[in-house]
């Protein structure tokens, strides 16, 4: 799937096996993508892994290596353009704000650089700063030091927007404000970008944030591109087990293939046991298979009950941890690896989980329900 | 011992303005008596009349004011001011690129740190000995101009304005680079990134960023600059003879030769208010200015 269905425009961002090198060290790998124009597209992954050397590149701050491919923005290969050159705008990650210049000031800065005729200059920033929601009056002659984390931030955003870039870029924007403020930002973001119909590059290591705001997400690690995808596909078919790790939480089990099926194949677990997956192309007897299994696939049930389409690992129970909206029972197999089950909280109160430290149970989990994981 | 000294820093800790005071208090008397003091027995003495053999006597008379203000006195006071404006202006010229290129060169920042306040290793009065050397007729400049070729006779230098200006922007000039160097040290470059972004071209983003983020590195620069400048006796001595004699050396001759301290501090008073009204003035400017942005 490309963007949204029946939008044939040319894509707003393309990048087109794009390589940068510092030196000896390799930021980016032969990455390529491209990005339709109005989607909310995440570059995830942990520090490191070359999502902040990207978009510098797209921003223009750093250039692909020489043979190191080509960046396209609404069609036009930018490669040795200016960052001011280019149809986008930038927030970053501390916000940047500029010390020395006034809330509107800030906001008017871009549009003073494009000659701006002064009355309009004074009616873009207002209605910038409304659409961020911070009140013109309250708060266009203050300092960006007399304003809280979360005022900075919609300043910064404000600024970005009020030059109507056909691409905007934000790196990390919500890394620096607390936990409930973000979320509500989150959801902000996400509705600017499909009121306003600008294309969002979104930066961040945050799985969940890139889930709940992306359209799309671009999983890095190490370089590279490892998974891309919309949030249901990177969460529930995780192509590695970096992207089953990386975003939100999952059991990993080994081990090799004993006899193809009808329907399933049938692998012997390493560390002991038995388990079945969906017949898979190029796996044949003796092939050595990993599946991940997210907790909340997984069900603990007594040794002896476990129902008999499922597969299941016999262990004792580790432990018992209260998450608020989930219950995680910790399983220690034989081989002594633990598998966390996610189970909802009905309540500990009025109906605790008849589950304690020391009993023996079993994690079973349909067969269907895993993701078989490809090399790394 | 020990319980005291506990006691007492508990006091302290609860205190805070005994603390302060506790902190200010040996600057402020050391300040009190090397400067408040002696600036206040200055002020005295210019009101007084003079002693025969130097020294002054009780009395009050205005007559060593009235004698300052004096065409004579009056244009030893311009060319002080022009040579000290000249002198703060092409620090700025020079200083501000070095203080730029130095900010931003990585690991070569302490190295070339070094070498600005390398000469400090040396008297002042050595260097200034060492202009005269190269800048004298028969000089190593005139002389390697002479074997070049490219003077016939050589070019008079040592006792002229142009070796006073030279002498002293030589002197002064590492004064402006440090805190120019400081305050540019500090300057994010996301700012600069995030300008750029917002379609500022490199002379709109120092005008627009660089140079308001690094005015108080500047203004404390000239200030560094300008006003020990302004008092300066040793570099016009030696580098410009009797014809460029500044303010500094008229109060030094009327301590010492001339013997009429009176008029040594009137003169004295005199720049030090002059001053005084200037920086006032320029503060009060700059706190209109800051007020206007809001």
């Amino acid at each position: 799937m490309e963007g949204a269905p029946g939008v044939q425009a040319t894509p707003a961002v393309e990048v087109v096996r794009v390589s940068k090198s510092f030196g000896a060290t390799v930021a980016v790998r032969d990455v390529s993508f491209a990005v339709m124009p109005g989607e909310f597209f995440s570059l995830l992954g942990p520090s490191g892994c070359g999502k902040t050397t990207l978009l510098r590149m797209l921003a223009g701050f750093e250039e692909p290596n020489a043979d190191g491919g080509e960046v396209r923005l609404l069609g036009q290969v930018v490669n040795e353009r200016r960052p001011y050159e280019r149809p986008l705008a930038m927030v970053f990650q501390n916000y940047a704000l500029f010390p020395h210049l006034s809330v509107e000031r800030n906001v008017a800065f871009g549009l003073e650089q494009r000659k701006t005729p002064k009355a309009e200059i004074t009616e873009r920033v207002r209605s910038a700063l409304a659409l961020v929601r911070l009140a013109p009056e309250t708060f266009a002659r203050r300092m960006p030091a007399q304003l809280s984390g979360g005022q900075r931030q919609r300043v910064a955003l404000a600024r970005a927007l009020v030059l109507n870039p056909s691409i905007l870029l934000l790196d990390e924007p919500l890394g620096a404000i607390d936990l409930k403020l973000r979320k509500e930002m989150q959801l902000e973001l996400k509705s600017l970008n499909k009121e306003l119909r600008t294309t969002f590059i979104y930066v961040t290591h945050d799985q969940e944030e890139a889930l709940t705001m992306s359209d799309r997400i671009a999983v890095m690690e190490n370089a590279k591109v490892a998974q891309l995808g919309t949030p249901a596909e990177v969460y529930e078919n995780p192509r590695t087990a970096f992207v089953a790790k990386f975003i939100g939480e999952s059991n990993f089990f080994d081990g090799r293939v004993r006899a193809r099926g009808e329907e399933w194949i049938e692998v012997d677990r390493s560390g002991g046991g038995r388990f079945r997956i969906p017949r898979q192309n190029g796996l044949g007897p003796g092939h050595s298979v990993r599946i991940a299994v997210r907790p909340e696939w997984l069900d603990i049930c007594p040794v002896d009950a476990v129902p008999s389409d499922e597969n299941a690992l016999g262990g004792t129970v580790r432990d018992v941890v209260y998450l608020g909206e989930t219950m995680h029972v910790l399983v220690g197999l034989p081989d002594d690896l633990v598998v966390a089950v996610a189970l909802r909280n009905e309540g500990q109160l009025i109906k605790p989980l008849p589950w304690k430290k020391g009993d023996a149970a079993a994690v079973a989990w349909k067969p269907e329900d895993c993701q078989v994981l490809e090399e790394e | 011992m020990s319980t005291r000294r506990r006691r007492l820093l508990g006091w302290l800790e609860r205190h805070p303005e005994a603390q302060a005071w506790a902190l200010l208090g040996p600057g402020t008397i050391w300040m009190v008596v090397s400067f408040v003091i002696p600036v206040l027995i200055m002020c005295a003495y210019s009101l007084m009349p003079r002693g025969t053999y130097g020294g002054v006597e009780v009395g009050f008379t205005l007559e060593a004011y009235q004698r300052f203000f004096n065409p004579v006195y009056l244009i030893i006071l311009e060319r002080t001011f022009v040579a000290a404006l000249l002198c703060t202006a092409l620090c700025v010229l020079l200083g501000y690129p070095v203080a730029y290129v130095i900010a931003r060169s990585g690991r070569w920042k302490n190295v070339l740190l070094f070498l600005v306040v390398l000469p400090f290793w040396t008297s002042f009065l050595v260097r200034t000995f060492a202009l005269i050397f190269l800048m004298r007729d028969t000089g190593l400049i005139n002389s390697w101009l002479l074997k070049l070729g490219l003077v016939r006779e050589p070019i008079t230098m040592l006792y002229t304005s142009f070796a006073v200006l030279t002498g002293l922007v030589y002197g002064f000039l590492p004064f402006m680079i440090l805190p120019i160097y400081a305050s540019l040290e500090k300057l994010d470059p996301a700012l600069l990134e995030a300008a750029e972004i917002l379609g500022a071209k490199p002379a709109a983003r120092f005008r627009r960023i660089t140079l308001p983020l690094s005015r108080p590195g500047l203004v404390a620069g000239c200030l560094l600059v300008f006003i020990p400048a302004l008092g300066s006796f040793l570099t016009s001595d030696l580098l410009g003879g009797a014809k460029e004699l500044l303010i500094g050396n008229l109060v030094q001759n009327q301590f010492t030769t001339a013997r009429n301290w009176p008029f040594g501090s009137a003169a004295s008073t005199v720049v030090m208010v002059l001053v005084l009204g200037a920086v006032l003035i320029y503060l009060r400017v700059r706190d209109r200015e800051t007020v206007g942005v809001i």
